[in-house]
């Protein structure tokens, strides 16, 4: 027995060494992520089988796995599909394509590697683009007999765009056109010259057959004429240093930790720089200084932080930074600020883009309601032109103009990733509808906005009909009364000789609105073009009642803002559900229930109810006869209503 | 210049997503399984939110058929650390005596975990839930997305995940959705036992191998960890020196046979395997592509 411990005790000692010694050789390894990209079947996911096959990854019963997998689907004969390793969806087993992302991990005696598969066709170009924003190099695949497609530029594009620092071009399946060195030549030369066109500055270009291991870990025995490094030895070479170590530091506020009184630290990832305890620090937007007091850790403060650490700040003084807000070094260099902003695009939904829409805008830790006001050009990523554009369709890349509702810090994409990329959020499906790259502020004014000089002004108009115009814009569910009390308050009104006119579903989805998707968030679009017609009848002198759901509290302040606060009468309708449903004899609810209809406010969709509407009316305790006399008393009290 | 390694990198996004989920959600919840991602997962939070307590609870989806071990360890740390911790069991499983001996790996999961997950998500109202798996896992995790959306009844519909840029994470949500997020997403199970190991994070001793009472069955060496298991004709537990690689069931989880009775000796032995963790576990057997089925349903 006792024995039996000191061998087990010295076999625990040497393996403590040995695991010692073996930590602090990964310790010393960097970090690659790189992504695969190119054409649909280039051979991206057979690559990254064949990487972590030979590199001796794949564990027994993984491999035994893919053994079965493969003489199943039958994609290689009796052969290992290696694609499979990776295109791990049954759909994408089924359809021998990928569809989304693949995230894989092995390493070397050099690095660590995360390697990110993704998909080649158009259709999921999101997908890659996900991919690619991790990367720090992208190995674009060129299948040997194809060439250059489309989609292979589309991506070329895409990694460029996005700042991915190394381009590998791996001229694939050159098993296929007999090893040769002239078509590989003649690949290379079509593809530098395209690069040169997107200012793409340096790419290494290896000629590879991915399906039978050529160029991939070891030289190629088919390819004498090819002298450069096979893939492996250039991934393990190719230098990983980051530049945003040496930019000026900035950490976005992401949530302030404040557990007690006497403690406040800035949580926050730093994304550039570093900073020292006693450096000087300047808290944009608001701009108030002080000094890095301590960084805060469980295991002891530090008395520096560096460009990718997640951190704790504490500053000397009380300064006010809240979540969104950018700690930034020092007072000088310090990020811009705009509210208008020239930016390049990657719309990501099936849904295009509507001009003028509002969307949550969401740059580093802050989000912002922020809407498109102009897309300048589409990008046609084939020959690089420059197309005029109104929208952009899913996978289309444009150079745009958006506006923020509020101004923001910023930096160009260009000179730091995370001051600059952000990303566009439908406010109904809350989907992530676009990647941005902000270039630079937009000084305004471009769009041709002239103010048509009218000799019969609105004023004029109203004192012609005796009455001050005005909106009243009732909110709520379906079926909750909005149509019925605007009929009822519209006779009164009628009576009395006003003029005035409905803004109803029924005479608007037919026409103005026909082109809309009412189960999409073109339910916003639907509610700024009501807005903006009612503001123009309103200048016409007339009274308008809108009667739109509008469920959202941002929409009526959109609406509100449009027509003017002056002009608007918000009325709440708050009947309860139960009696909406009592009243649905089309069987809408019903039909929204069973997902038939898509967002239904109510039912799949949240309604906010407004917290300081003028008026609130339920059905289950007026009649539309009484509501429409309390909104008449209210329109002769805010003296609408003349003499 | 001092450059950050590999786990200082893994573990500064881990944080960041961790801060990024408790900025934007409601009323988020950690899932605590007991083992040793979860370990490593509950020391990252620790770090996130120190000095300040953890803002979320932790919960623990109990089938009935843990390793005694887990549920000593759980309490021991629930005790050291302080934090809130929510045991959930599936009632009606446990009123209808379900159990993985009479009905099978798959129901016993099926409604012990993966219903009684949900029932316990539903019941808190938690609009976003903490998973420590990774995507070196199994190769459907690996086309999972660090912000993981589930429908109201907690599927999973792989072909329609957003799209996940740079670090900016989309946490909105429609009603009725949830979100199960995955802050260690990108590490592998060697780099969980470098962390552990280097950080000296507490694990439950079933990972450290030591004599136990074990059957064989079906090439599977099974734990006899309580007198519930039933003997086959035959079958006498034998005294063996073994460890767990993961651990769940104890009546689903194959033991290995090991004498790393230390960290650094599991770690040299994790160098060699020739087997992925995964393969201990029963019900990954079940089928093929079981996992994006089971996560279909609701499975985490
Ligand atoms: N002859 C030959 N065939 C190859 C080579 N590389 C890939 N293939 C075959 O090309 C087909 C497509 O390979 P995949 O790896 O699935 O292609 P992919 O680029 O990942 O395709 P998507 O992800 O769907 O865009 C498969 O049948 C592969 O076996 C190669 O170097 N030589
Ligand atoms: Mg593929």
């Amino acid at each position: 027995m006792s024995q039996d411990m000191t061998v087990g005790q010295k076999a625990s000692q040497k393996a403590i060494a040995e695991v010692k010694a073996y930590i602090d050789a990964q310790r010393q390894k960097t970090l690659l992520r790189f992504i695969t990209c190119g054409s649909v079947d280039d051979g991206k996911s057979t690559l990254i089988g064949r990487l972590l096959f030979e590199s001796k990854l794949l564990f027994d019963d993984q491999l035994e796995n893919l053994k079965n997998v493969s003489k199943k689907l039958g994609t290689q004969g009796d052969d290992i599909d290696f694609a499979l390793l990776v295109d791990g969806l049954a759909a994408e087993r089924e359809q021998g394509i990928t569809i989304d992302v693949a995230y894989r991990f092995f390493n070397t005696e050099q690095r660590k590697f995360i390697v990110i598969d993704t998909p080649g066709h158009e259709q999921y170009t999101r997908n890659m683009a996900t991919g690619a924003s991790q990367a720090d190099l992208a190995v674009l695949m060129v299948d040997a007999r194809q060439g250059l497609t489309t989609q292979t530029k589309r991506h070329a594009y895409i990694v460029q765009a996005l700042g991915v620092k190394h381009i590998v071009v791996a001229i694939n399946k050159m098993d296929l056109v007999d090893y040769g060195q002239d078509r590989f030549d003649e690949l290379v030369e079509n593809f530098r010259t395209f690069s040169q066109k997107i200012d793409m500055e340096a790419f290494t270009a290896i000629p590879m057959s991915a399906l039978k291991g050529d160029n991939v870990l070891e030289a190629s025995g088919h390819m004498d004429w090819y002298t450069g490094p096979t893939l492996m030895q250039h991934l393990n070479t190719v230098s990983v240093a980051d530049e945003v170590a040496e930019k000026p530091f900035r950490m976005p506020v992401q949530w302030v930790n404040r557990p007690d009184l006497d403690f406040r630290g800035f949580a926050g990832r730093v994304v550039s720089g570093s900073l020292k305890v006693g450096d000087k620090i300047t808290s944009m937007p608001s701009g108030k200084t002080s000094k890095l007091a301590r960084v805060y850790t469980v295991d002891g403060d530090l008395d520096e932080v560096l460009a990718g650490q997640s951190v704790t700040l504490c500053l000397e003084d009380e300064i006010d930074a809240s979540r969104g807000d950018i700690l930034c070094a020092g007072d000088a260099n310090l990020p811009q600020q705009s509210d208008n902003f020239h930016v390049k695009i990657l719309w990501m939904s099936e849904q295009k883009l509507r001009v003028g829409r509002t969307f949550r805008m969401k740059i580093g830790a802050h989000t912002v309601n922020a809407s498109v006001t102009q897309t300048k050009h589409v990008i046609d990523v084939n020959t690089l032109q420059h197309i005029s554009a109104e929208t952009l369709e899913l996978n289309e890349i444009g150079e745009c103009i958006v506006r923020t509702e509020r101004p923001i810090c910023f930096e160009p994409y260009a000179n730091n990733r995370e001051m600059g990329g952000f990303i566009l959020i439908d406010k109904i499906t809350n989907a992530t509808m676009a990647m941005g790259l902000i270039a630079d502020a937009h000084s305004g004014a471009d769009l041709d906005q002239r103010t048509q000089e009218l000799t019969i002004d609105r004023a004029a108009r109203a004192d012609q009909k005796r009455q001050v115009p005005l909106t009243v814009w009732f909110t709520g569910l379906k079926r909750s009364g909005k149509t019925y009390i605007a009929n009822a308050l519209e006779r009164k009104l009628f009576a009395r000789g006003c003029h005035s006119f409905i803004l109803d579903p029924g005479n608007v989805l037919p026409g103005m609105s026909e082109d809309l998707d009412f189960e999409s968030s073109d339910q916003i679009e639907n509610v700024r073009r009501v807005a903006h017609m009612s503001k123009l009848m309103n200048d016409a002198g007339l009274i308008v009642m809108t009667c739109f759901t509008s469920p959202l509290s941002f929409e009526r302040r959109m609406a509100r803002r449009i027509i003017g606060t002056e002009n608007f009468l918000e009325i709440h309708m708050d009947t309860p559900i139960e009696i909406s449903l009592a009243q649905d004899s089309q069987g809408y609810f019903e039909k929204a229930r069973r997902g038939e209809i898509k967002n239904v406010a109510g039912i799949d969709m949240r309604f906010e109810p407004p917290k300081a509407a003028d008026l609130t009316f339920s059905l289950r305790k007026h009649s539309p006869e009484d509501a429409a006399d309390i909104i008449l008393a209210k329109l002769t009290e805010m003296g609408v209503l003349g003499g | 210049m001092n450059t950050l390694s590999h786990l200082d990198v893994l573990e500064a996004e881990a944080i960041h997503i961790m801060r990024e989920v408790v900025a934007e959600v409601e009323n988020p919840v950690m899932m605590y399984s007991v083992g040793k991602d979860s370990a490593v997962m509950l020391h990252l939070a620790l770090k996130a939110f120190a000095p300040g307590k953890l803002p979320f609870p932790l919960l623990h989806v109990d089938t009935g058929f843990k390793f005694r071990e887990m549920i000593a360890f759980r309490d021991q740390m629930q005790k050291d650390y302080g934090f809130d911790l929510i045991v959930h069991q599936n009632q009606d499983g446990l009123d209808a005596g379900i159990n993985p001996f009479d009905h099978g790996s798959d129901v016993h999961t099926n409604i012990m975990k993966t219903e009684g997950l949900k029932q316990a998500l539903d019941a808190g109202g938690f609009d976003a839930a903490f998973g420590g798996a990774r995507r070196d896992e199994e190769a459907t995790r690996a086309k999972e997305r660090v912000f993981s959306f589930r429908t109201k009844t907690h599927g999973w519909d792989p072909k329609n995940q957003r799209p996940e840029l740079w670090s900016l994470y989309n946490a909105h949500k429609n009603i009725g959705e949830s979100i199960r997020v995955f802050p260690m997403s990108n590490w592998t199970e060697f780099d969980v036992w470098q962390y552990i190991y280097e950080q000296n994070i507490p694990i439950v001793p079933l990972y450290l191998a030591a004599k136990r009472p074990v059957v064989e069955r079906d090439g599977v060496l099974i734990m006899v960890d309580d007198d519930r298991l039933p003997l086959r004709d035959g079958e006498i537990p034998m005294q063996k020196m073994v460890r767990f690689r993961t651990l769940g069931c104890y009546p689903l989880t194959g033991a290995v046979e090991s004498k790393a009775a230390t960290l650094p000796e599991i770690i040299q032995e994790t160098l060699v395997a020739r087997v992925s963790e995964r393969s201990g576990r029963m019900i990954d057997h079940d089928q093929a592509a079981s996992m994006e089925k089971k996560k279909r349903e609701g499975y985490f």
